[in-house]
């Protein structure tokens, strides 16, 4: 006979399955609810409740094993009508490979319920232990009994947000206790203790269900958390992750005129190498912002180890009047070091350079290179401001842009103004 | 070759130019998993889409993102291998269900964790076979900025046409790498819509339609029940051992991405007469081709050169452009000649050279070197 939600009651599990009466008794809640099918996104786990599908009349999402909440999260986020109900049927296979998005869903109060069907055994695959299985319980995989304890999914989605959380006997008609679940605006978890006949009760036979729950210290009850729910059909949704007017990320781009001369009548690049916290990002991104306002091409790209605030820090600029394509380094025509790592860190550069300039903190060991050296003091303003010393040096040196087209650049940046630019100015025309 | 005197020069680099191209292509929503050198484009996507969530793992990543699918959003997230590689199983499910995404996949240096801030191109042979079954996931590899735009809009297009997951191949270096580009010359991108359903008939959510796209409902419904599953199914969408009916759906996947082949390859040749010599390079080894070539030229050198956007599956005109040469190079930064294999086989014939690197671009001098007869 079919009702409202489901086009049959020969549902597609073994005689005797606790499941037929979980999808039983949520047909009758959600009827109790007065919810038509349309308004119900079933979304359901791989193991043998997952193949309830067909015998629905809600939409249906099935997915993959463990991932159904995230899956149904995705759902949930995206439905902005109010009043549709998402649903997911998960085994205690499913919760334990996908533990975590049940935690998420519990954390973010997701408008969703999610129905763990705890046969204490993975029974699609032949009745294996799961993190579910209670400690003595036997399975195919543990035939003297699990030696380990279950997890007490009730406290721990509780314990991570969940509005409503309830433990229930699968026996009998316990619509109303689903209903109660269902109706719960917010992530509501239910996890329904039942039997696998196929391998729970043939390896356990003569256990109660309810003793083997009450044994294992995970008995019936309700838990609740007093919280909003969060759904894409929410307003705290809309206003909080929505954004209707997104901008162009192109308006925010520094459209850079041509201001200045450039004397480069071929490619050049350059290697700025120091240590993190010195500005070296910052100097290479005003001289090649300098450089494009001289009318040349540029790419710049930075290399630091992996953690950004430590070690070395160094970038490569290439500059040319034609349109650079590869924009790698084979051997640069100039590096500026200003610290040890910086320098150990190009060192192999520099030691290939069979000409070019090499610009170098006068604190640091000159390394054998085929390059021009020209030491200077770039760390008596502070570490800080030492590369970008460094690229105003770099400019005066090698006449390839002005100096005034990084200072521009820097006035324009905000950077001038936290600079004690006067005295690094005075400094470098003592040079 | 061009000086810089374009008015609009500005500073960027290629995660900007893509995450703005997906955004006017028509993708919504960008689910996060930090990960380098993907730092960019999540970082400009919240700036950019509509929706951006950040997922706890890159498993939840896709799932999120299918969800949102199956209810009419069209999702992005960016990611590099270790992201990619417990993504998979999910991309594989999102595929079988037929729903549109975009998956920038940032290459770095391998295996494993390996070196984050080394740029690679050792992905290839993955993306080939992430499928089970071997079927093809569409992968675009952007080389110039201008592709980075254009591909980046015709990976979003090409996820809503075919409703199926698609893959932006990129790398450190071009995502991660500032250049100055004139934007007021890119082309118009607009947005694609999925292909409707006319609400008076049944709907079958795989219906097998001429044109193999089966038309798209979001859910819920409150006309059509709608059915989506990544298992083997019928084309109502319900689960099938391996009826004739849900085989031919299956297979169905992999005819509706070659159908379209034609429609999304993409590829620029330039060919030189009297070459016999052909250069094949993609995505940022192809900046370094472009400069070799030049190079040889000017040395007096005759070599054509292709550089392959539309990567996967092989768009068959390749064949056919190789077929005019007696000597191929193929570079691609990775020491396992995995594009190279892909079109040729393990045992690349002799008149097919593999120039790769391993934790280094490939130079333009790489390229003129190794290929040297
Ligand atoms: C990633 C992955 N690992 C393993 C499996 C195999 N598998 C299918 S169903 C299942 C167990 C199902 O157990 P449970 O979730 O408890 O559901 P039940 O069958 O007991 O209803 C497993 C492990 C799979 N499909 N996918
Ligand atoms: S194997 Fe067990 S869980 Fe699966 S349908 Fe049969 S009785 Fe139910
Ligand atoms: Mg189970």
């Amino acid at each position: 006979m079919s009702t409202n939600f489901l086009n049959t009651s020969n549902l597609p599990f073994c005689k005797g399955c606790g499941h037929d009466l979980v999808s039983k008794n949520t047909a009758k809640a959600l009827d109790m609810l007065g919810l038509d099918p349309k308004d119900v996104i079933v979304v359901t786990d791989i193991g043998c409740h997952g193949i309830i599908d067909k015998a629905l009349n809600a939409h249906t999402v099935h997915g993959l094993h463990g991932r159904s909440v995230a899956l149904a999260t995705g759902v949930s986020l995206g439905v902005q009508e109010p009043g549709k109900k998402i649903l997911v049927f998960l085994g205690d296979g499913g919760a334990t490979i996908g533990l975590q998005h049940i935690i998420e869903a519990a954390r973010l109060n997701l408008n969703m319920s999610i129905v763990i069907h705890n046969n204490y055994l993975y029974g699609m695959t032949g009745g294996q232990t799961s993190g579910l299985t209670p400690e003595g319980f036997r399975t195919t995989t543990a035939l003297s009994g699990n030696t380990f304890a279950a997890h007490d999914l009730c406290a721990l989605t509780h314990a991570a947000g969940a509005s409503y959380v309830t433990r229930i006997m699968g026996i009998g008609d316990f619509s109303d206790q689903l209903a109660e679940a269902y109706k719960t605006k917010g992530c509501s978890v239910i996890e329904v203790i039942e039997l696998c006949p196929s391998y729970g009760v043939k390896f356990n036979p003569n256990r109660k269900l309810r003793d083997i729950a009450f044994e294992a210290g995970k008995p019936e009850g309700v838990w609740t958390n007093d919280r909003p729910p969060f759904n894409g059909s929410d307003s705290n949704f809309k206003e909080k992750y929505l954004k209707p007017n997104v901008k162009s990320l192109f308006d925010k781009l520094d459209k850079i005129n041509i201001k200045y001369p450039s004397s480069l009548n071929k490619g050049y690049s350059i290697v700025l190498s120091g240590s993190a916290g010195e500005g070296v990002q910052l100097a290479a991104s005003i001289i090649t912002k300098a450089a494009l306002s001289c009318g040349l091409n540029a790419t710049q790209k930075g290399s630091y180890p992996v953690t950004v605030g430590v070690g070395f820090s160094s970038s490569e600029i290439n500059l040319s009047p034609e349109t650079i394509n590869y924009h790698g380094m084979d051997i640069p025509d100039l590096v500026v070091a200003t610290s040890e790592e910086g320098l150990a860190y190009s060192l192999k550069k520099i030691k290939q350079m069979q000409g070019g300039i090499l610009i170098i903190d006068q604190s640091l060991d000159v390394p054998i290179t085929g390059a021009k050296v020209i030491p200077f003091d770039f760390r008596s303003f502070g570490a800080k401001n030492a590369s970008i010393m460094a690229s105003i040096f770099f400019a005066d040196k090698t006449g390839i842009i002005p100096r005034e087209s990084i200072l521009d650049m820097m006035e324009s940046s905000g950077l001038a103004a936290k600079l004690p630019l006067e005295k690094i100015l005075a400094a470098l025309d003592r040079d | 070759m061009q000086k810089n005197n374009s008015q609009e020069s500005v500073l960027i680099d290629g995660s900007r130019l893509m995450i703005e191209a997906m955004a006017r292509a028509g993708a919504d929503t960008f689910i996060g998993y930090p990960i380098t050198p993907a730092n960019l484009l999540y970082l400009y996507a919240t700036q950019r889409f509509e929706l951006m969530l950040p997922a706890p793992d890159e498993i939840t990543t896709i799932q999120w993102m299918t969800g949102l699918a199956a209810t009419g959003r069209i999702p992005v997230t960016a990611t590099s291998f270790p992201g990619f590689a417990l993504m998979i199983e999910s991309i594989n499910m999102a595929y079988m269900m037929e729903l549109p995404m975009v998956i920038v996949l940032a290459q770095r240096l391998g295996p494993a964790t390996g070196t984050a801030t080394c740029g690679a191109q050792g992905d290839i042979a993955l993306l080939r076979g992430m499928y089970s079954g071997g079927f093809s996931i569409p992968v675009f590899s952007p080389s110039a900025y201008s592709d980075s735009w254009t591909m980046a809009g015709e990976a979003v297009r090409v996820a809503i046409k075919l409703r199926t997951p698609v893959v932006l191949l990129t790398s450190k270096e071009e995502v991660m790498t500032h250049k100055n580009f004139d934007i007021s010359h890119l082309p118009e991108i607009t947005a694609t819509q999925m292909k409707g359903f006319d609400l008076a008939d049944e709907y079958r959510t795989y219906a097998n339609t001429e044109d193999k796209i089966p038309p798209f409902l979001a859910v819920p419904n409150n006309k059509h029940q709608i059915r989506i599953t990544a298992s083997t199914h019928d084309t109502k969408g319900i689960l099938q051992h391996s009826t004739e009916e849900a085989i031919d759906n299956t297979l169905r996947l992999q005819e509706k991405t070659m159908k379209y082949l034609d429609d999304f390859t993409h590829y620029d040749l330039d060919e030189q007469a009297g070459a016999t010599k052909l250069l094949i390079s993609f995505g940022i080894t192809a900046l370094a081709a472009l400069d070799a070539v030049n190079r040889m030229r000017t040395s007096g050198e005759k070599i054509s050169l292709l550089t392959i956007k539309t990567l996967l599956p092989v768009p068959p005109v390749y064949y056919e452009i190789m077929d005019k040469y007696s000597n191929i190079i193929i570079a691609e930064e990775n020491s396992t000649a995995q594009y190279s294999k892909i079109l040729f086989g393990d045992r690349l014939p002799k008149n097919v050279t593999h120039i790769g690197t391993f934790g280094r671009m490939i130079t333009p001098s790489d390229i003129i070197n190794g290929g040297a007869e």
